[in-house]
This record gives structure tokens, sequence and C-alpha cells, in this order.
């Protein structure tokens, strides 16, 4: 069972940090160790894809070790090692020139770290997380990408913006028509509803 | 007498998200809507599991597959290899183009001192 990066000892990894910022190649090599299955969540989550996710860690990790003399810690390195990881997915996915058939297959291996609770509500619980999934994985790139950043890995609209390379109103605009897509197609609106909407 | 606003369902739909995100406020026209509304209560449920099942996610880690991190490791220590080597490289060359400029400073210091010695000499000769 994994847990997320900010749940890990974060002392630990400010340690380590200030070891590699100081030339140690170990210590950067440990920090990988921590964060990557982390990262490529995230990748995945941003691309959709398996193996572009694994592009998407790989370019995310060089930039992160070229750049890391410019890490100033007044953030923690996983949310620093998120912004990096998008930015590479945005520029990967626009680089990305041939369309990829983005089917609804998710054939990684979920682990979930939330103790055990009442089985009924878990497995409803559970059901519910893989639908919106799905439902991300259907969203359009640039969509999911707002929406996953903010809702899901809570960085502001600012660094969202700055990442993705587009205005903070172009990004409040996004998550605004992400979030109306996914709960029209997780909680599907009856007739009734439908015809106040028209 | 003031008439207070009255909202519509469709008024309210934009604004729910904010509410719930905590990113917008409600103000009382909109409140007294809610609250006499079903369906818009109902909407707001839905946008309070949306964003609380999103939030759930960040809890689920994905495994990759394996090799991933060796892969990794393996990118990092090619490019350690590279910038060490470049960094060597333009070390040398940081100290040649240095010493190529020692030497003209030199050859120019040296050109000058000549020079001067042979304007005292002719100034000496023609007095």
């Amino acid at each position: 069972m994994k847990a997320p990066l900010e749940q890990s000892e974060p002392s630990g990894q400010d340690r380590l940090v200030e070891a590699a910022q100081a030339g140690d190649r170990d210590a950067f090599d440990e920090l990988v160790r921590a964060t990557y299955a982390d990262t490529y969540t995230l990748a995945y989550r941003l691309t959709g894809d398996e193996e572009d996710a694994r592009d998407v860690v790989q370019e995310a990790y060089l930039r992160a070790y070229r750049g890391l003399k410019r890490f100033r810690g007044d953030a923690q390195f996983s949310t620093w090692m998120y912004r990096i990881t998008a930015n590479c997915a945005s520029t990967f996915l626009a680089k990305r020139t041939r369309h990829r058939h983005e089917e609804l297959v998710d054939d990684a291996v979920l682990a979930d770290g939330r103790p055990e609770v009442d089985p009924e509500s878990m497995a409803e619980a559970q059901l519910l997380r893989d639908r919106v999934s799905d439902a991300l994985h259907d969203l359009a790139p640039g969509l999911r990408a707002v929406v996953v950043l903010r809702d899901v890995y809570d960085l502001p609209h600012e660094a969202i913006a700055t990442e993705l390379g587009i205005s903070e109103a172009a990004a409040k605009v996004r998550l605004h028509r992400a979030r109306k897509k996914l709960r029209e197609r997780l909680f599907p609106i009856s007739g009734e509803e439908s015809a106040r909407a028209v | 007498m003031r008439s207070e606003r009255v909202l519509s369902c469709a008024d309210v739909a934009d604004a729910l998200p904010g509410i719930v995100d905590g990113s917008g406020s409600a103000d009382l026209a909109l409140r007294r809507h809610v609250e006499g509304c079903l369906r818009c209560q109902a909407e707001l449920v839905q946008h309070r599991r949306l964003l609380k099942t999103l939030h759930h996610l960040r809890t689920e880690v994905l495994e990759p597959a394996p090799g991933l991190l060796t892969e990794i490791l393996a990118n990092l220590e090619a490019a350690g290899e590279r910038g060490a080597v470049r960094s060597l490289l333009s070390g040398r060359r940081g100290a040649y183009l240095g010493g190529l400029a020692a030497a003209t400073a030199a050859g120019a210091a040296a050109g000058a001192i000549v020079l001067a010695n042979r304007a005292r000499k002719r100034v000496r000769l023609a007095s």
C-alpha cells in the first residue's frame, strides 16, 4: 500500500532535498524512490495514458534534477514536483501530433490507503471514485489537467495557469466547464431537469 | 420598500460549485432560493459528492509498471555524466581562452614597452 507524498515524513524529505542540493546524488535518488509513484499517478491522470505518463515522469525528474538548486523550499518538494509534472505533461500533450484513441481502460492497480470502514459504504465510495476516474479520462486534456490539478492536487489557480501556460481567468473557466461536464456525466439530469436547462 | 431579487434555478446553477469549494459566496437571494428549491439542493449535494470524490482521488496512488524507477535512475545517471563531461569541457575551454587572453595581454604589454623605449630613444637622439 502506498501513501501519497504529503503523508510521508516531511523532515526526512527536507533533509534529502538539502543533501541533494549540496550535490549528493544518492540523496536525489532517494527522493525519486520516495516520490516516483505519486508523480507517475499525477502524470497518468493528466495524460490518461500509461506510456505517456512514463515519458512525462522521466522528463519531470530530469528537469527537477537540473533545477534543484532553484528549489527554495518555500513549498513542499511534492508540490514542486506536481508543478514540474504538470508543466511537462502540458508540453508533452501540446507536442503530441498523433491522435491517440483514449479508451476507458484502466488496467493500473489502485491501492487505497484508507482504513477499513463499513464495507458497503466503502464499496459505494470506491464505485463512485472509479466512475469519476473514468469520467476524468474522457475529458479533453485541457479540461482534465485543470480539474485534476485544482480539485485533486489542490494547486492554486495561479500555479495551474503558470504551468499550463494559460491565463488565470482561462484556468477558472476551464475548471467550471470541467466540473460541469463531470457532474453531468456522473449524475445525469432527468427529463424534467433537462427541460429546465434548455 | 425594496423588493427582494428573485432567482431562477438557472441563475443559481453556476454559483453552486463555488459555494461548495469555498471560492464563491451565497448572497441572501441565492440562499433563499436554495433553501426553498429541492432541485438546487440536490445539485448542491451532487457538487459536494463530486468534489469530495475528486479530493479523495489524491489518496490513491497508482502502481507504475515495474522498471520505471530503474529507467528514471538510469536517465538521471546518464544526465549527470553528460553534465560532468560538459562542465569538464567548458572548464578546459575556459582555461584555454583564459590562457589565450593572458598571452594576448602579455604580448600587447611587451609591444607597448618596446614602442615606449623606441620613442624615448628618439627623443634623446633629437636632443
